[in-house]
């Protein structure tokens, strides 16, 4: 993991980790919540967590974040050692809670100074530092504003912006868009790669497939307090393999037969009388024109085409045998 | 600046003074105690005892006499309401984001002790205005510059009261998951705490187990000292004859201090191991 120093601050292998997590495990009386993961995240990307609710994210993420003590593994944030020097971690994260986090009786403005004081920020840099991230999250027409007279994706963008208050190399952010409409989350989106590419690295838990999947430079899948796989969105779903072409055509018999011996094809799933399922090698967009030239040519004719990538619901469900589902315990 | 506890003092002060109806209504029922109660009561007993007096002693009606009390009884009720909070905090508020930031925990403890005990001094000033309005008498006898000694002694007195009471009720609240919880262990302690004590009458006239949970209860202690600065330390009231030595206004307020280095250790641990998620 690197060479330790006495005041905290560890010479790491690769530099450009931010976060090293080695071992992480954690447990509630019986209930084995994390199962010893080691994971790392880089300087400058979108980390996320992406399982079902109860698969342990919230919990790890809670010991990183210095919530819950850490019980066994090791833990490196920006620099410094979180068991001897959680202080120094602290300093050095933001935090956006899964839970709103704001004092409704207080306005925003209030909030960002509240929490220049507790991060001890001097006042000059306190004034301008809120104004800054009001201006960001557009939120200065609301700077007076109590919270409790917020909608939902403002107050998520306040808590956002409080997050950022003291400019901090990382963002933590728990399930950042529960609970938001659809047009709220991809602004909120915008916001966290607006963010993102101003250089803090974004680590996250999500159990939304199209979050993980629009916002992360790298997924770690989470089942069970376990990582079950690692890697980009691109990566994940590429390790599918194949794109899935559904046909219905005037003869679907005929039609497998033709296809099976095509290269491009690697497999053919019947369903039935309805149709087809065509598994193809690579891009299933370029492969297409190909099969309904072949088709139409034996005199098939094709009824109905739908060519379907590879979504991260797949990839879900491919490594952890059941689909992600709303609802039941947070986890 | 490293002094994490003004920030919470702060923010808890902006509040008490955003939202005036709690303030308002916190002095609403001392306010009415004196003005219903004590009148009332007053007319009957210092009709009753005024034949007893002791030589040198000044005779004092009972709306003075139970007007102590009653600054004590709204330090006591607002210092053990004033952890709530946290409570508030905890479940839907900004505990998390306080708990994860450097600010070393002990502070949360030191601000909103801080501010409890600074509503209880801006409510012991309004009760004793008003109270002499209504006809308590305070301070007889004493120069302008004895009644502010006074003044300070009284605050002095409520400040440490308030102070151990806001950590008994910051415990409550951090051990409570939901406010009905709280508002339950809180009612239950005011009224046993009200009624074992000498707020509205001596507690030589409570039975011997009564009197002997008397001595334990910090308001007791309270009142001996409100009572010592605010009215003096030879007087009758209630035809009884009232004598307190510098010797048991210093035993009250050591009872204090310990009870107050008491509750805020105990405080201090629950806030110092609190895990919230």
């Amino acid at each position: 993991m690197g060479t330790f120093y006495s005041d905290g601050r560890v010479f790491r292998n690769r530099v450009t980790d931010i976060i090293e997590v080695k071992g992480l495990r954690h447990t509630y009386g019986d209930v084995r919540a994390v199962r010893g993961i080691s994971f790392s995240v880089r300087e400058g990307e979108i980390f996320s967590f992406l399982g079902p609710n109860g698969a342990g994210k919230s919990t790890a993420i809670n010991v990183l974040i210095t919530l819950l003590p850490i019980q066994e593994g090791e833990v490196i944030i920006a620099g410094h050692d979180l068991r001897t020097f959680p202080e120094k971690v602290r300093a050095s994260i933001g935090i956006v809670f899964q839970e709103v986090t704001l004092d409704r009786d207080m306005t925003s403005w209030e909030t960002l100074d509240f929490h220049g004081h507790l991060y001890n920020m001097e006042r000059e840099e306190r004034a301008r530092r809120t104004d800054e991230l009001l201006s960001l999250v557009e939120l200065e027409e609301k700077r007076n504003t109590l919270t409790r007279d917020l909608s939902g994706g403002m107050k998520r963008r306040l808590e956002i912006a409080r997050g950022l208050m003291t400019r901090p190399p990382v963002l933590f952010l728990d399930e950042p868009t529960i609970g938001l409409d659809p047009q709220t989350r991809i602004r909120m989106w915008d916001y966290l790669r607006g963010v993102n590419k101003e250089g803090t690295t974004i680590f996250l838990t999500t159990h939304y497939m199209d979050e993980a999947d629009h916002l992360s430079d790298r997924i770690s899948i989470i089942d069970h307090g376990e990582i079950i796989v690692t890697g980009t969105p691109w990566k994940l779903k590429n390790a599918l393999g194949e794109d899935i072409i559904y046909l219905e055509t005037s003869d679907n018999g005929a039609a497998g037969h033709l296809l099976r011996d095509t290269v491009e094809v690697r497999g053919i799933r019947d369903k039935g009388s309805r149709g087809i399922l065509v598994l193809v090698n690579g891009d299933g967009s370029r492969v297409l024109p190909g099969i309904i030239a072949a088709l139409t040519g034996a005199g098939i004719t094709v009824e109905t085409i739908n060519l379907k990538k590879p979504t991260m619901d797949d990839v879900f469900l491919h490594y952890t045998g059941r689909a992600i589902r709303d609802g039941g315990m947070a986890g | 600046m490293k002094a994490g506890f003004l920030t919470v003092y702060r923010r808890d002060m902006t509040r008490f003074f955003r939202f005036r109806t709690q303030f308002i209504s916190s002095l609403l029922q001392p306010i009415l105690w004196l003005a219903f109660f004590g009148v009332a009561m007053a007319s009957s007993f210092d009709r009753l005892s005024a034949g007893v007096t002791a030589a040198g002693a000044a005779q004092i009606g009972y709306l003075t006499f139970m007007g102590a009390g009653i600054i004590a009884m709204t330090a006591l009720f607002t210092s053990l309401y004033g952890g709530f909070i946290l409570l508030f905090d905890k479940n839907w508020g900004l505990m998390r984001e306080v708990l994860a930031s450097p600010m070393p925990r002990r502070d949360i403890i030191i601000g909103i002790s801080l501010s409890g005990m600074t509503k209880s001094w801006i409510q012991t000033i309004v009760i004793i205005l008003f109270g002499m309005l209504l006809g308590v008498e305070f301070f007889t006898g004493q120069s302008f510059l004895g009644a502010l000694v006074s003044v300070a002694g009284i605050l002095l007195f409520t400040g440490i009261f308030s102070i151990g009471f806001l950590c008994l009720s910051a415990t409550i609240a951090l051990s409570m998951a939901s406010p009905e919880g709280f508002q339950g262990i809180t009612t239950l302690l005011t009224m046993p705490l009200f009624f074992t004590s000498n707020a509205l009458y001596p507690t030589d006239a409570l039975p011997e187990i009564l009197q002997d949970a008397a001595i334990f209860n910090p308001l007791t202690h309270l009142i001996t000292g409100i009572r010592y600065f605010a009215i003096g330390n030879d007087f009758t009231a209630i035809g009884i004859h009232f004598s307190l030595g510098p010797a048991d206004v210093l035993l009250s307020l050591g009872a204090l201090l310990l009870f107050t280095a008491l509750t805020f250790t105990i405080a201090w641990k629950k806030v110092r191991n609190a895990v919230i998620t």
